[in-house]
C-alpha cells in the first residue's frame, strides 16, 4: 500500500466520519440513551476503520460498517455496566439494542439528528456548553478542533463537554423533539446557538474570520432547514448567514485590513450565496408574514445590502423600515445603533447623529463611538470626530478593528 | 424513572403554619393534587429562626459546634423540598414550574442518586 493510497483512504474515512459518523452517533445516542457511550463507541469504530481500511479498502457501505461496529462496541460497554451494577432491567434494554438490523432508514437518521440538536441546545445546559456540544456531536468535530475554533484551551473544552454529557445522562435531559407548545422557545435556543457559532467565526479572535467555524454554522443551519423546512426562523437564519458570508472575501484587503461596506469590491461578493440567501429571505418572509422574527428581519436587511449594486443605490428607506420592524421584536441598543446608521444614509448625517445620540447604554461599545465619529466627520465637525475615534479606541476593540479605527483617525486628522 | 429533588427557595422567611399563609398552603395543596403520584415525598420547613447548624471540628468524633441559624444566609430561603418521579428533565421542569416557590423564589432540580436495594 502506497502512502498516497493510505492518505486517500484516511481522507475518505475523514469525509465519511464527518458526514456519516455524526449520523451514526445520533442514532446510537438514542438507542443507548447515553451520549458518552455512543461517542466512545463511534470513536472506537472510527479507529478500527482507520486501521483496517487502508489494508482492506473502504467498504461499499461505510455507514453500515460503522454502524455495526459502533453498535457492537456500545453493546459491550452497556453489558459490562449492567453486570457491574447487577441490573437485570438494563440488560433487557441491551438485548433490544442487540437485535440485528441494518443501518437505520434515512427518516430515522433525520429524526435522531434532530433529537440530538435539541438535546445539545437544551436550556438546562449553559450556552457555552451548548455551542461546544453542537460542534462536537452534531458537526462531528474532534475536541481539539472545537477548542481551536472557539479559541479556548483544549482542557477547558474537554471539561465543558464532559460536564455537559454527564448532566445530560444524570439529570435526564431527553433525546426528543419538544412538543409543539414548547417548540418556538426551544427553536430560538437552537437558532441562537447556530448563530453564535457563526458570529464566533465571523468576528472573534485575533484574525477577523475563522472560515471553518462559519462553514460549520452554515452546515448546521442547512441541516436544520432540511430537518424543519416549515420554520421561517431557520430559513431566515440560513439566509442571514449566507448573505453575510457572501462578503467574506471582501471584508479585508490583501493585508488583512478591515474594509467598510463602501470600500468593498461588490463584484467579488459570492453571487450564488446572495441568490440563495435572497430566495430564502423571500420564502421566510412569505411564510412568517406579519410574525417575522429577528432572523427573518436581519436576513431581509442583509439582503437589501447584498442585492444593492452600490452603497448609494441601497434602498435605505427599506432598510430603516426593516429596522423599525426588528425593533418591535428585539428592542436592543445595538439594533437602535444600526438603525441610526441607516437613518444617517437615508436622511443625512445630522439626522443619523441625532438618532445615534438618542441611543443610551452603549458608552462602552467601540462601534457606537466609531459610528458617531464617522457621522461627525461627515458633518465636518473634525475635533469632535477625533475625540470620538479616541473614545472608540479606549473601548478595547479587537486588533483588526483597532487598526481600522486608527486609519480612520489618521484620515480625519490628516 | 429518575427521581428528582425539587429544592424550594422562597423569597420570604415565612412561618408556613401561620393562618395568614393559608392561601399559599392551599396553592401547595393544589400542586400536590395536580402532581398526584409524581410526588413521592417532601416537607415544608419552619423558618430559619428555628434552624440550628451543626459542625464537627477535627474529623469524626471531634468537637461538636452548634450555631443558631441556617447554614447560609441568603436572600432566598430554603423553605422545603419535594421528591418527584418524572420520566425526564423536561417533565420534571414542567412539574417544578407548578410549585408556588417557582414564582415566589426558585426551585432547584437535582437528580437523586439511586441507592441499591
Amino acid at each position: 500500500m502506497t502512502s498516497a493510497g493510505q492518505q486517500q483512504a484516511a481522507q475518505r474515512l475523514a469525509d465519511v466520519v464527518r458526514d456519516e459518523g455524526r449520523r451514526v452517533l445520533a442514532t446510537l445516542a438514542r438507542t443507548t440513551g447515553s451520549l458518552t457511550v455512543a461517542e466512545d463507541a463511534v470513536a472506537d469504530a472510527v479507529e478500527t476503520a482507520l486501521r483496517r481500511w487502508p489494508v482492506t479498502g473502504v467498504p461499499d457501505e461505510p455507514r453500515a460498517w460503522l454502524t455495526t461496529v459502533a453498535r457492537n462496541k456500545a453493546l459491550d460497554t452497556l453489558r459490562r455496566e449492567a453486570a457491574r451494577v447487577g441490573k437485570e432491567a438494563d440488560a433487557v434494554e441491551v438485548a433490544a439494542l442487540n437485535a440485528p438490523e441494518g443501518p437505520p432508514e434515512a427518516s430515522v437518521v433525520r429524526d435522531d439528528l434532530l433529537r440530538l440538536v435539541f438535546t445539545c441546545c437544551h436550556p438546562a445546559l449553559q450556552v457555552e456548553a451548548q455551542v461546544a456540544l453542537a460542534l462536537r456531536t452534531v458537526c462531528g468535530l474532534a475536541t481539539a478542533d472545537v477548542a481551536r475554533l472557539l479559541v479556548l484551551p483544549e482542557a477547558t473544552v474537554a471539561k465543558r463537554l464532559t460536564r455537559a454529557k454527564q448532566k445530560i445522562a444524570v439529570a435526564g435531559i431527553p433525546y426528543r423533539v419538544p412538543d409543539a407548545e414548547d417548540l418556538p422557545a426551544r427553536l430560538t435556543a437552537v437558532a441562537t446557538v447556530v448563530h453564535l457559532v457563526f458570529t464566533a467565526g465571523h468576528s472573534g479572535g485575533e484574525t477577523l474570520v475563522r472560515p471553518q467555524l462559519c462553514d460549520e454554522a452554515l452546515r448546521l443551519a442547512r441541516l436544520l432547514v432540511e430537518l424543519m423546512p416549515d420554520e421561517s426562523s431557520l430559513q431566515g437564519l440560513l439566509a442571514l448567514m449566507l448573505l453575510t458570508d457572501a462578503r467574506r472575501a471582501t471584508r479585508t484587503d490583501a493585508d488583512g485590513r478591515l474594509l467598510t461596506l463602501a470600500e468593498q469590491d461588490r463584484s467579488r461578493w459570492d453571487a450564488d450565496a446572495i441568490a440563495e440567501g435572497a430566495r430564502l429571505v423571500e420564502a421566510a418572509l412569505r411564510r412568517s408574514r406579519l410574525g417575522a422574527g429577528r432572523f427573518e428581519l436581519q436576513a431581509a436587511i442583509a439582503a437589501c445590502h447584498a442585492c444593492a449594486p452600490s452603497l448609494e443605490q441601497t434602498d435605505w428607506a427599506d432598510v430603516v423600515a426593516l429596522y423599525d420592524a426588528l425593533l418591535r421584536v428585539e428592542d436592543t441598543p445595538v439594533v437602535r445603533l444600526n438603525r441610526a446608521v441607516a437613518v444617517g444614509e437615508l436622511a443625512g448625517p445630522a439626522a443619523g447623529l441625532a438618532a445615534l445620540e438618542a441611543v443610551g447604554g452603549l458608552g462602552r461599545l467601540h462601534l457606537w463611538h466609531a459610528c458617531r465619529a464617522e457621522l461627525l466627520a461627515r458633518l465636518d465637525r473634525r475635533g469632535e470626530a477625533v475625540a470620538a475615534w479616541q473614545q472608540a479606541l479606549d473601548c478595547r476593540p479587537s486588533p483588526p478593528e483597532e487598526d481600522f479605527i486608527r486609519r480612520r483617525l489618521a484620515g480625519t486628522t490628516g | 424513572m429518575p427521581t428528582y429533588a425539587a429544592i424550594l427557595y422562597s423569597s420570604r422567611d415565612a412561618d408556613w403554619t401561620a393562618p395568614e399563609e393559608g392561601p399559599v398552603m392551599a396553592e401547595y395543596g393544589a400542586f400536590s393534587q395536580v402532581a398526584g403520584p409524581a410526588v413521592t415525598g417532601g416537607a415544608a420547613l419552619f423558618p430559619t429562626s428555628t434552624a440550628t447548624t451543626v459542625r464537627v471540628q477535627g474529623g469524626k468524633g471531634g468537637d461538636v459546634l452548634t450555631t443558631d441559624g441556617p447554614f447560609a444566609e441568603a436572600k432566598e430561603v430554603l423553605s422545603g423540598f419535594f421528591l418527584l418521579d418524572a420520566p425526564d428533565l423536561d417533565a420534571a421542569i414542567a412539574l417544578a414550574a407548578q410549585i408556588p416557590a417557582a414564582w415566589d423564589g426558585a426551585v432547584e432540580l437535582r437528580p437523586v442518586i439511586p441507592m441499591a436495594g
